[in-house]
């Protein structure tokens, strides 16, 4: 803390390196992360015929959900940037403001894709019903535990923020938990296209 | 040297503004709005409308890059882009690589 006081006058610069360094290293995680989904849409496709004589996506997918769960996710990147904007502001209310509403999008996104497992299940598509089924649970299930995860983390930060304020270590992390929220913005939209939108038509 | 330095942390660094951000949830909204519509009303024939949502989705993808991650102002040298950009490689050959040798092997079938 202290450090970031006296540094006031230049720690945009001094910080600059360390903070950006590990912002980038983020980044090359999340570059990771798309190779994983990258597997697992690619398994996807292949499988998406292998129904094994069971049921499929477009018997049993209700799409208002999806739709819902779709503009819910896509509001909630908007707002983390929102939060971004507060922070750059130096405003520390609207921050956690907006980084709570984010996470609660999140949740309820959370909920309704745990609400859809469930009926999916109990209609009879079981992870292991077919190879169709578990390429399925897979794919979207992987992206629903990364938006877990992503609430909890977004949590931690908020709780941080109130205690410590705006530093350029929670800046950071609030500066990478946004590029994470939008990141998964972004792989649900391909789920959203690639495995709903494309079962359904 | 110095106050150019700062200039373009204020300029270059913001990270975004509030046009942009409602710029690129505005574009979002309506990108997932064409491919769903096309879709619920059978506006086009199969393979039209596959196209259509493979291009609505990497348009959407590329809004979320430029009006949400800010990866237009990023300093030279610019790794981000580049990283990304192989990943991109890398997720192509992955996918296109997977479907092309499924595609072979369900003619064996």
């Amino acid at each position: 803390m202290a450090q970031a006081h006296s540094h006031s006058h230049s720690h945009d610069h001094g910080h600059h390196d360390q903070e950006s360094l590990k912002q980038f290293g983020f980044w090359l995680f999340m570059i990771t992360d798309v190779i994983l989904f990258a597997t697992l849409f690619a398994t996807f496709i292949v499988l998406r015929d292998n129904t094994a004589s069971g049921p499929v996506g477009a018997d049993l997918i209700e799409m208002n959900g999806i739709i819902i769960s779709t503009f819910i996710l896509l509001t909630s990147s908007f707002t983390s940037g929102l939060a971004l904007l507060s922070m750059n502001k130096g405003d520390k209310r609207g921050l956690i403001l907006w980084l709570a509403v984010s996470a609660l999008l999140g949740l309820s996104f959370i909920y309704l894709e745990v609400n859809e497992f469930i009926h999916l299940v109990h209609e009879g598509a079981k992870i292991s019903t077919s190879a169709y089924w578990s390429a399925f649970y897979t794919l979207v299930g992987t992206h629903g535990l990364h938006v877990s995860i992503g609430i909890v983390w977004m949590t931690a930060i908020i709780i941080q923020l109130a205690k410590r304020g705006i530093t350029p270590v929670t800046k950071r992390k609030v500066n990478i938990i946004s590029l994470y929220w939008h990141f998964l913005d972004a792989v649900w939209i391909f789920v959203f296209s690639l495995v709903y939108l494309m079962e359904v038509m | 040297m110095a106050s150019q330095n700062q200039s373009h942390e204020e300029t270059g660094h913001t990270h975004g503004s509030l046009k942009s951000y409602i710029i690129g949830f505005v574009l979002s909204i309506i990108l997932t709005i064409i491919p769903l519509v096309a879709v619920l009303n059978d506006l086009f024939n199969r393979s039209t409308t596959i196209a259509v949502i493979l291009v609505t989705a990497a348009l959407q993808f590329l809004v979320q890059l430029i009006f949400f991650m800010h990866i237009r102002e990023e300093d030279k040298p610019r790794y981000n882009l580049i990283s990304l950009i192989f990943a991109v490689l890398i997720l192509l050959t992955i996918v296109i690589g997977s479907i092309w040798i499924m595609t072979y092997n369900k003619v064996a079938i």
